[in-house]
């Protein structure tokens, strides 16, 4: 069953030639089109692309060449431009944009010589926490079709829990790969702000969003991040630090890490939430870790001060979409402000306009004050907390998210519910940090995450961590029913 | 703190979005709830505390020598626009 197989071992029966690229590409092709339909995470698939790309994959291997993840097929987001092929963002408002260069993100896993298999469906402009503001329709959760997937990543996340690619790319805004992760058992990473490149990546909020990673394992986790971080001089916040080797130190024993525990994040949390939680520290401290408790008193602030700050940065970012160069134009414009105002009013969906809106107010004059300044203080009060907590500690660790999935339907009529879903994610973004989610058991039979938040560039720790947790538990080696046959 | 009609419509005019009228309704609610939460953060102590410039202490957004990098992408580019003429883009009349 090559789809249960890790990216460590598709890449060793690559590599002894027991099976080739193309192969691997039809098996998991034949996946998609069996079960995509049931689940709707993949809208645009790229096959005969694939099939290409992948015997250039076996011609490079026979011609010497090797790497983790030459050969090795993969499930991009629809947020990260691929060029030559329709990118949506899954919105109405690219429907129609077939994008004119490819996202580095895109080429540095081509040059690795990965094999793109197709786009994965999002919320719309990556806003949401369900996958129900997609243009595309919803994506359903693999362990549950009743349930949300989680999102903005949505469909990257099924895609992988599905077991329809090895890996797939997200990217987190305020949650965005770890709340998807912990709803359907995948392993997700954000890292650091700067530490991947976002150009080519559709902005949502420039200050807060990462690219990052779903694999079914840190260890796959790490073999992917280390294809896409490093420095580009095409993003003006990329950063210009070297690129550590995260697969190198996995193996590090955990004695004397410290861990703190987030006392914001315990009040409150639901019993078997806490119980699980519980249960992952027991495991931690078992692998030599010590834990003491931590307290952020500004976290409280995180989900305001974002909703603030996120929709401020959308209005602007989104303003690109006029009607003018590309994306939706409405018929018969009767003058250019008639262009702007239906174009957009048709081409986004309820929840993008409604954030637009909100940052429009926020930034308007009058309020700016009183939100979008008063925000950025509280965002630098939590990250303050955080760098003195990280004084204490070498990693957080808590929750990832309040429950697990929820009812499609259930909470798309209320978006400040909706926002809350993020309450234990968003503090990482506002701050900059990088966090990764990793199952770490079941409430009411659906998959939960825990997640870890490190200092600034701290993948390594965090890799680390997870790796070691997950070779203690079975937790991210459990497939949705049905899928792992 | 709830938003009137009124304010929903100015909103929605700077931020040239055009707005139906079933949808109206459905935007003074949730924008008056989003802003009634977020409205939280009039109650925080953030005391002297500087607004935050970049997520990454002491990093500035870099500037790069002025110096042409790109290559003529017009055709590709403009494959995407609903309407252009001789390598210009088309919008409505702007002046009679």
């Amino acid at each position: 069953m090559w789809h249960n197989r890790s990216i460590g071992e598709l890449a060793d029966s690559l590599g002894r030639g027991e099976i080739s690229s193309v192969d691997l590409v039809r098996h998991f092709l034949a996946r998609i089109e069996a079960l995509n339909p049931a689940l709707n995470a993949v809208i645009t698939l790229t096959a005969g692309q694939a099939l290409a790309e992948a015997a250039v994959a076996d011609r490079r291997r026979a011609a010497g060449a090797s790497g983790p993840l030459l050969g090795i097929p993969l499930i991009h987001k629809d947020i990260f431009c691929t060029d030559g092929v329709r990118t949506s963002c899954g919105s109405r408002m690219l429907d129609n944009f077939v994008a004119p260069y490819d996202a580095t993100v895109v080429a540095k896993l081509r040059d690795a010589g990965a094999v793109m298999l197709g786009k994965a469906n999002m919320d719309e402009f990556a806003m949401g926490s369900s996958n129900e503001t997609s243009f595309y329709g919803p994506v359903r959760n693999p362990w549950d079709k009743d349930k949300v997937p989680g999102g903005s990543s949505g469909g990257s996340a099924a895609a992988v829990a599905a077991r329809l690619a090895p890996f797939a790319t997200g990217t987190d805004t305020g949650g965005s790969i770890r709340q998807p992760a912990a709803l359907t058992g995948t392993t997700g990473i954000k890292p650091t702000y700067g530490r991947v490149s976002r150009h080519g990546m559709i902005a949502f909020a420039s200050s807060l969003d990462q690219a990052g990673v779903f694999a079914r394992s840190a260890a796959d986790a790490a073999i992917v991040l280390q294809a896409i971080a490093g420095f580009d001089p095409k993003d003006s916040t990329s950063v210009d630090l070297p690129v550590p080797d995260y697969c190198a130190t996995l193996q590090a024993p955990l004695r004397g890490l410290r861990i703190g525990l987030v006392k914001e994040f315990a009040d409150g949390l639901e019993a078997g939430n806490a119980a699980l939680l519980a249960a992952a520290v027991a495991v931690f401290r078992a692998l030599g870790a010590e834990t003491s408790e931590v307290s952020l008193p500004s976290l409280p602030l995180s989900v305001p001060t974002y909703y603030v700050v996120a929709p401020a940065e959308c209005s602007s970012n989104l303003s690109r979409f006029d009607g003018v160069r590309f994306g939706h134009r409405c018929d018969a414009p009767k003058d250019l402000m008639d262009l702007y105002k239906r174009s957009r009013g048709e081409g986004f969906g309820a929840e993008v306009k409604r954030r637009i809106m909100t940052g429009t107010y926020v930034l308007s004059a009058g309020y700016f004050d009183a939100y979008y300044l008063k925000a950025q203080k509280a965002r630098q009060l939590i990250t303050d907390e955080f760098r003195a907590a990280f004084e204490r500690v070498d990693v957080l660790l808590g929750p990832t998210t309040p429950t697990p999935a929820f009812p499609i339907g259930a909470k798309i009529d209320d978006p400040v519910t909706m926002y809350l879903n993020d309450i234990y994610t968003i503090g990482a973004n506002l701050a900059g940090l990088p966090a990764l989610s990793a199952p770490c058991g079941y409430v009411d039979g659906l998959p939960m995450g825990m997640q870890l938040i490190g200092p600034h560039f701290a993948e390594t720790r965090l890799l680390n961590a997870a790796h070691q947790f997950q070779l203690a538990t079975d937790w991210h080696n459990k497939a949705a029913p049905g899928y792992a046959e | 703190m709830s938003l009137t009609r009124q304010d929903v419509e100015k909103i929605a005019h700077l931020a040239r979005l055009a707005i139906t009228e079933q949808e109206m309704p459905v935007y003074v609610d949730s924008l008056s709830s989003i802003v009634a939460f977020v409205d939280q953060l009039s109650k925080a102590d953030t005391g002297a505390v500087q607004p935050m410039a970049h997520p990454l202490a002491g990093q500035t957004q870099r500037l790069r020598a002025d110096e042409v990098t790109e290559t003529d992408c017009h055709e590709k580019y403009q494959a995407n626009a609903a309407a252009v003429q001789a390598g210009l883009y088309l919008v409505p009349r702007v002046i009679e």
